[in-house]
């Protein structure tokens, strides 16, 4: 095929496009940045050079400048209208004053807003749900990066129990199950009833639906490595009593929730909620039908499967992370949500054509050809929820731009939002019938997944957890590791998908070209070895955002003599108190 | 709004209408396609030792990436001789109380399709030997190896079978490498794997997206010959290696192998078309000409590169000379 014909093709030059803006994106992050340096290089120099200057002034400038400098130091005194009374700033409007005398390499960003009202118990709750979550995300993608080796080095072990085939489904199930689900619906456990401006219903509950959700990836992924698996599907490996263990705790947390909305001391529902409990409700809908043998015989198993999969990601994991989204976005940028109309135009949106796209995983096989195309057209009008999404979060975004530079956690908020329309509108592009031919069974799909999975629901996780843990706990990070965090996971996720989606266009082009297979295995070597340094990226990556979640919950509280009006009267005050128990 | 107020009515419409699409889009078309589905009548049922084997595939995680689906489209002409059918995965039903129905169609192609690998590479020998370890035999896989599905003995015993293994590829195992029967049960699954005809009278699907003939400009100077180094990648190298030294033991050399080098055409052409096991020191040579349905063109172009190739320096033949051979083992195997 002529590679000029290729670009003649509107899904591939959609992709091309979307790939093009987060890269673009990044690189007008690192020109400002690097502009900055630049000039702070070039005031020091000057500076440098006025100081020579002012080594050899004559005596006669000396005196001039002392004179003038009489002239202007001239001032009142001060008492001419107020007397010999003291200063008073009686409505407190003076505060938080901040010093910054000398150039720093790593600028102090904005520090997290001061703890709100948490009960201690929930707090607890919230920790030990992003805890376990993080060792999932650990563990996942340290199994993650382990595979990526081995697609250069297959000869690295002859262990059954970690041979490709059964470590795979180890890999993807765990950040499922394990990171992202734990994560969100320990954010969840924050945002519910804090919206709700009511107390979680049941902490109880609470902590056993997180021994369920641990369990089921405990159990599942000990079943996959042992050769026990649920027969194929993807996301759909763990076997029925490791997933019913999943569902269990969705139900349980879904109740949890419910009770807590419906104790609620607002009138409305906010939208986060919305999408929350919808998420919950339909994760567990998908997993029934996904785990009932009722329809699954022959190519209904394929049906049922292209259903799953995509309702998974979309339908749990993307609406979920909006939710959340539509709390903490509004909340770090303190101000209002750009439109709510819109975001309840996403959800409703979302649901009707999320829903009719399962079956793009199978275009072209025996699945009835109506389906596939009710699929393509399913995926087209994603279009609608994904702009009203994006549109949403960006101008609440506008006017608040210069937040981004001064805050450690935005960045996080901005990257997934770029990826929420890029990720999800390539996956439009790539449902179509012509790009379906070139990327379909090549690795495309996989950097796809990853562009989606990790650009946007783990860049949102962790802004979001970023965003709370601090103000539960009361610690920051050092700023200099959350920002090594945000930069290798960015730089290692385009490193492992951009050559992915190279390499796998090309193989796709030899296999249309009718190509020997073996020629297209031996062409992506060097592909798959950029895909092993990207993932040798993000993976470091996660190394840093474990230890920076480790100093946010038990970092030793420095020494801080109370320097506030605030702070010197609770101390006293605390003082006496201690006198009295004594 | 009152009704987005309630939070009973709000979600219980939301849940409402996803369990209303849900049923639309894939629970009836899984049903419909349950009832209105059987397996063709002259499919055979895989063998005790092959659904054994299907378990084994199952196990290891094979589907991550091979898939089991010719599309019907031109690209996937190279993985069988028709593009699958609903009718192909009928057959296949839960696997028992744990686990789910497997149609194993996949959705990675990382590895060859094996739709009908059985009928490309039949060889147990060669299976064994891949799976024991697959660059002993194709020199730039990826694929994982299996030993753990072999046996180390001292002596191989009655109804064993052993795998000839290359120097290089032993890691150091003294003695004879046996394969276990869960390595035998999943080439027997590997080997069931063929298309089934579709039965006369049925129109068997078109592929799409079939490649324009490129007829302007070519005047006959070669533009159109079929490409004997890649047929004779995708047919002959998985055995008879890119250099065409073979394996010893195994797999015989073309590089100075009197067949190839000899004149005589006819056993050449029967060969490639329909096996070959006259030597005991060599595995048997499946039908790859008439399995793959090669033209007499593709036969040529492969006859001519092995007879060019690694120092060889032989007398090229014409596609009509092979076609005439062809013709007359079709007429007499007929017979």
């Amino acid at each position: 095929m002529d590679s000029t014909y290729l670009f003649n093709e509107s899904g591939i030059l959609l992709t091309i496009f979307l790939i093009a803006i987060p890269i673009i994106v990044a690189s007008l992050i690192v020109l400002v940045k690097t502009y900055a340096i630049l000039n702070d290089y070039r005031k020091k120099k000057n500076l440098e050079q006025f100081y020579e200057r002012l080594k050899r002034l004559s005596p006669e400038e000396i005196e001039r400048l002392e004179q003038r400098k009489k002239e202007l130091s001239f001032s009142l005194s001060n008492k001419e209208l107020a007397g010999d009374a003291p200063p008073s700033d009686s409505r407190g409007l003076i505060d938080n004053i901040s010093h910054e005398e000398d150039i720093r390499f790593v600028p102090s960003k904005k520090k997290s807003q001061p703890r709100p009202f948490i009960e201690p118990g929930l707090t607890k709750l919230i920790l030990w749900y992003l805890g376990c979550a993080t060792f999932w995300l650990l563990f996942g993608t340290t199994v993650g990066e382990y595979l990526g080796i081995k697609f250069t080095a297959p000869d690295i072990d002859h262990i059954s129990w970690l041979s490709f085939g059964r470590l795979r489904p180890v890999h993807t199930n765990a950040v499922f199950w394990g990171w992202s689900s734990l994560a969100m619906l320990g954010l969840a456990y924050y945002v519910v009833p804090r919206v709700s401006n009511a107390a979680i219903a049941s902490l109880r509950l609470g902590y056993i639906s997180l021994i369920c959700v641990n369990a089921c990836v405990v159990l599942g992924s000990l079943f996959l490595m042992a050769g026990i698996n649920n027969g194929g599907g993807e996301y759909r490996e763990y076997i029925w009593p490791a997933m019913a263990l999943l569902a269990a705790g969705v139900v349980l947390s879904l109740f949890n929730f419910i009770f807590t909305i419906g104790q609620r001391t607002t009138k409305e529902i906010y939208v986060s909620n919305w999408y929350i409990i919808s998420a919950m409700m339909f994760l567990l809908v998908i997993a029934l039908v996904a785990y009932v043998p009722a329809w699954q015989s022959g190519l209904g198993e394929t049906i049922i499967q292209g259903y799953y999969m995509h309702q998974g990601v979309g339908m749990w994991f993307m609406l979920f992370c909006l939710g959340l989204m539509y709390y903490f976005l509004p909340q770090q940028l303190n101000k209002p949500i750009y439109s709510y109309g819109l975001g309840i135009l996403a959800f409703w949106t979302q649901i009707l054509f999320y829903k009719l796209i399962g079956t793009h995983h199978f275009i072209f096989s025996a699945i009835p050809w109506w389906l596939q195309t009710v699929a393509i057209v399913g995926s087209v009008g994603m279009v609608i929820p994904v702009i009203a999404g994006t549109t949403n979060f960006l101008m609440t975004f506008k006017g608040s731009w210069n937040k981004l530079s001064g805050s450690y956690t935005l960045p996080f908020y901005l990257i997934g939002i770029i990826f929420y329309f890029t990720g999800s509108l390539q996956g439009t592009a790539e449902a179509f019938r012509f790009t379906n031919l070139v990327w379909h069974f090549t690795d495309f799909t996989v950097a796809h997944s990853h562009l989606t999975m990790y650009g946007i629901i783990c860049f949102m996780l962790w802004a979001c957890i970023y965003t709370i843990v601090p103000r539960l706990t009361g610690k920051e990070p050092p700023q200099i590791a959350v920002g090594a965090h945000f930069w290798l996971a960015l730089i290692g996720l385009l490193f492992y998908t951009v050559p992915l989606m190279i390499g796998s266009t090309l193989k796709g082009l030899m296999w249309m070209d009718g190509k020997p297979f073996m020629d297209s295995v031996v062409m992506m070597a060097p592909y798959w070895l950029w895909r092993a340094i990207g993932g040798t990226l993000m993976w470091l990556s996660h190394l840093l955002f474990a230890y920076n979640f480790y100093v946010m919950i038990n970092r030793k509280r420095e020494v801080v003599i109370p320097a506030s009006p605030i702070a010197i009267l609770k101390s006293k005050e605390e003082l006496e108190k201690q006198v009295l128990t004594f | 709004m009152k009704f987005f107020n309630d939070h009973f009515k709000l979600f219980g419409t939301a849940l409402g209408l996803f369990v209303g699409l849900t049923i639309v889009v894939a629970i009836t078309p899984a049903l419909n396609n349950q009832e209105n589905n059987a397996p063709l009548p002259n499919a055979i049922p895989l063998s005790k030792d092959a659904i054994a084997g299907k378990n084994s595939f199952i196990a290891n995680g094979c589907v991550a990436c091979h898939t089991q689906q010719v599309r019907n489209v031109d690209m996937d002409k190279m993985w069988g001789s028709r593009p699958n059918i609903a009718a192909d995965y009928a057959a296949n039903t839960r696997i028992d109380l744990w686990r789910n129905t497997a149609t194993l169609m996949g959705t990675e192609r990382t590895g060859p399709d094996l739709t009908n690998v059985g009928t490309r590479q039949p060889s147990v020998a060669w299976n064994l030997l891949h799976l024991y370890q697959p660059r002993a035999v194709v020199e730039k896989s990826i694929m994982p190896a299996y030993p753990w599905l072999f046996k180390v003995k001292d002596k191989v015993e009655e109804g064993e079978t052993e795998v000839i293994v290359p120097e290089p590829f032993r890691k150091g195992v003294r003695g004879k490498i046996v394969a276990s029967e869960e390595a035998l049960q999943l080439v027997a699954y590997l080997q069931s794997l063929k298309q089934t005809p579709l039965p006369d009278g049925k129109v068997t699907p078109d592929f799409l997206y079939q490649k324009e003939l490129k007829t302007a400009g070519s005047a006959g100077d070669g533009a159109n010959l079929a490409d004997g180094r890649a047929l004779y990648s995708t047919h002959c190298q998985s055995c008879h290696q890119a250099n065409g030294e073979g394996l010893k033991g195994a797999f015989p050399p073309l590089k100075g192998s009197p067949v190839v080098l000899g004149d005589d055409l006819e056993l050449f052409v029967t060969i490639i078309m329909k096996g070959y096991d006259a030597r005991p020191e060599y595995a048997v040579m499946n039908a790859v000409g008439t399995d793959n349905k090669l033209t007499p063109e593709e036969v040529a172009a492969i006859i001519n590169h092995e007879k060019t190739s690694w120092g060889n320096n032989a007398k090229t033949v014409s596609p009509e000379e092979v076609k005439k051979i062809i013709d007359f083992i079709k007429i007499t195997t007929e017979q």
